[in-house]
């Protein structure tokens, strides 16, 4: 394999999956390519001046602008008759909330811009708050777990379906445990002549809180529960599903990361359990996950 | 000695009537944007900005211009593009006023803190609550810390004359520091006018390429907008107020630059108006100044010696060419068109800041008018002469509203 286009040196902890996500996207993407990225812990880890971990041109403004502020470089790169790809990769906070008015702008302007969400369900450089990505009952320092409490009370917010309510011609989901898939969705993307979005699940080990040394194996036992389908909508049809060769009861997964620990020691959480199994059984049948 | 107002550089006055045209003001600042040749606008529609953008739009329709346009979900993300254009090489443009200078808050420290020349006609309205579209300068004032150059025109031939002259400091590689370009909301922007327009060879004349130091450019790749720890955040800011200082030289030569191509000149960081014998100074800034004018010129028929200071240049603020336009004066009179709620209003306040370190001890005192729109007559003039004249013998009050309506209180 080439040079990496992240320097290592970065200050990300130990066992984090978003510089993963972020080699993986530039080894596709390749040296001819700009990125923006919102305030969060990408930004803070990455570029503490003067000091900068990015072997490619890259530019933060605002945790929610990334999207706008690449649609002013695509403007540019287009002006000057480049083939440059101009890529977003933001945290699930900037993606799904805050930033939410300047990516739809982005979307629905049509932009050739690839947007990669690194998601690890929370606002993780302010410490661990709850986002709009945040799955159901899992406990955050913004929903913490308590008497009254069993964590963050609502399912996390389906960012695809609003790509695709924009028309984005390319929407796919994909995970750091699949590098290879995660690796042909970006390029399959790049081609798009548009935007395009891709979410990949990337696990905090601070956020999630599980053992060092198990990111991949929590990465892919998301997907292998049907918790985190690995879906790619072309035009808004689901064009490829990848199926699960065996499937995994959710408590496999979520009893790995401490997020959830409630909900194996308290009596009301078997409840809850049986409602997160049964999201994912939705998934599997909604993508026919399983042959 | 008192400068004289724009004077004419074409003697021939025929040849001069024949290259004048009566132009709406926001046409003006379009045609302006126009032949600065932008690559990139970015705006959002606001009262009274919107005809500054419908005009550039029907530009790009037409094809006067080849600039992108870009239409955005709002004033926030308008601003956000140019970051990335204007990172990425290209010359960048848009406007706002009021609220949607309030909600580009953020973006304009950003665009100051990455050094990117961007330049932005702020049409000034006053902010809500309560809701009020007309003029006052409480919006731009109220940014006065986020480290853009604040240039503020009298009248529209001005305000069109601003426009290059703001790309030409912004871009210079010793600035690098977006301007604003501050016109009264309404009375500058709807107004009709005579104007002499621009000519686009001319502007290319005065005003070279873009061509910065440092882009976004995959051959030689940068990073922008890292975090920065107490180790170097001051250093950042420390270079941002030094380049502020030497903008203030950029400011007067870019106006004489300009005066040497066009003809035109309206101070360079200040202007003075009947200054040599006054006795009573006022300070304003923006139109308002043309009312304060006829009203000197009445006054001294009346064989009151009143004179006139007009700030062009707000920030930096030109504290060595203040002193010296107003070192003889008797008494200062402030005019403003905004307020800080809590305490007096900014030009008032930075003035008497200005001068409290040095031998010049004439009173100052500062007076709020034209606030939400409300007009400010030849009559408000007078008496805020006749109070800053009382002052000479004993300040009352140091700041008031000009023109308040006690009766509805
Ligand atoms: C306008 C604004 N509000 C709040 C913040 C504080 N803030 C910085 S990063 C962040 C959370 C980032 O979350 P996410 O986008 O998920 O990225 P992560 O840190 O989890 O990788 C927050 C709340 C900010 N920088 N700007
Ligand atoms: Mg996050």
């Amino acid at each position: 394999m080439e040079k990496s286009l992240l320097a290592p040196g970065h200050r990300a902890c130990a066992g984090c999956a978003m510089p993963t996500t972020i080699k993986l996207v530039l080894d596709a993407a390749g040296p001819n390519t700009i990125v923006a990225s919102p305030t969060g812990c990408l930004e803070v880890t990455t570029t503490p001046f003067p000091e900068s971990a990015w072997c490619v041109p890259w530019i933060h403004s605002l945790f929610e602008n990334p999207a706008a502020v690449a649609s002013g470089v695509e403007l540019m790169v287009k002006r000057r008759g480049h083939d440059t790809n101009v890529i977003v990769i933001g945290g699930d906070g900037s993606t799904f909330d805050i930033g939410m008015g300047s990516n739809s702008g982005m979307f629905e302007r049509g932009h050739k811009i690839l947007y990669v969400c690194y998601d690890n369900e929370a606002y993780m450089n302010t410490g661990v708050q709850r986002s709009g990505s945040t799955p159901f009952c899992a406990n955050t320092t913004t929903t913490p777990w308590g008497k009254e409490s069993l964590g963050n009370p609502r399912p996390k917010k389906d960012m695809p379906a609003i790509a695709i309510a924009h028309r984005v011609p390319y929407v796919a989901t994909a995970s750091i445990a699949y590098p290879v898939d995660l690796r042909r969705k970006v390029k399959r993307a790049l081609q798009v002549n548009g935007p395009s979005y891709i979410q990949v699940n990337a696990p905090c080990i601070t956020g999630w809180t599980f053992e060092a040394g198990i990111m991949v194996e929590i990465s892919r036992l998301a997907v292998e529960t049907g918790l985190w389908p690995l879906v790619e909508w072309v035009n808004g049809e689901v064009t490829e599903v990848k199926k699960i060769r065996m499937l995994k009861p959710v408590d496999e997964y979520l009893k790995t990361q401490g997020r959830y620990r409630h909900l194996f020691k308290r009596p009301d959480g078997a409840a809850i359990l049986k409602q997160i199994q049964d999201m994912a059984d939705a998934n599997i049948a909604k993508y026919q996950l399983v042959d | 000695m008192s400068q004289k107002m724009s004077p004419p550089i074409q003697k021939d006055p025929q040849k001069r009537a024949a290259s004048m045209r009566v132009v709406e003001g926001s046409y003006a600042v379009a045609h302006a944007v126009m032949c600065s040749m932008p690559d990139v606008i970015s705006a959002y529609p606001i009262t009274p900005q919107t005809h500054i953008v419908e005009h550039l739009s029907q530009m790009v329709a037409d094809g006067a211009t080849d600039a992108e346009f870009l239409t955005v979900d709002s004033e926030f993300s308008a601003l956000s593009v140019l970051v990335g254009s204007s990172a990425m090489g290209g010359r960048s443009y848009s406007s706002t006023t009021s609220q949607g200078l309030a909600l580009m808050y953020e973006v304009l420290y950003n665009v100051s803190g990455m050094r990117l020349p961007v330049v932005m006609t702020v049409a000034n309205r006053a902010m809500g609550a309560p809701l009020n579209i007309w003029n006052d300068h409480q919006d731009s004032i109220g940014a006065r810390d986020v480290g853009w150059i604040q240039l503020y025109v009298e009248n529209v031939q001005e305000a069109m004359d601003a426009t290059p002259q703001a790309y030409k400091i912004a871009e210079d590689l010793d600035i690098r520091t977006p301007v604003m370009v501050c016109m009264d909301g309404f009375i500058l922007t709807h107004v009709y006018e005579p104007v002499e327009l621009l000519d686009k060879e001319r502007v290319r004349s005065f005003l070279p390429p873009y061509r910065p130091e440092h882009i976004l450019d995959p051959a030689n790749p940068y990073t922008f907008g890292a975090f920065a720890d107490p180790s170097t955040y001051t250093e950042f800011r420390y270079q941002q107020c030094e380049a502020m200082v030497k903008s203030m030289a950029k400011i007067e030569k870019a106006a004489s630059e300009f005066q040497e191509i066009f003809g035109r000149y309206y101070g360079g960081l200040i202007d003075t108006y009947r200054t040599d014998d006054a006795e009573v100074i006022i300070i304003a800034m923006g139109s308002v100044v043309g009312t304060i004018k006829d009203a000197i010129d009445q006054m001294r028929a009346a064989g009151k010696r009143v004179g006139l200071v007009k700030i062009r240049s707000y920030r930096p603020f030109p504290v060595k060419a203040l002193k010296d336009a107003l070192k003889n004066a008797q008494v200062i009179a402030v005019l403003e068109k905004d307020v800080s709620v809590g305490y007096e209003a900014g030009l008032t306040t930075d003035l008497k800041a200005a001068f409290y370190n040095s031998n010049l001890r004439m009173p100052i005192v500062g007076f709020s008018a034209g606030l939400g729109g409300r007009d400010i007559t030849i009559h408000d003039i007078e008496r805020l002469v006749q109070k800053a004249e009382a002052a000479r013998a004993g300040i009352e009050s140091e700041f008031e509203f000009l023109t308040l309506r006690k009766e509805i209180l």
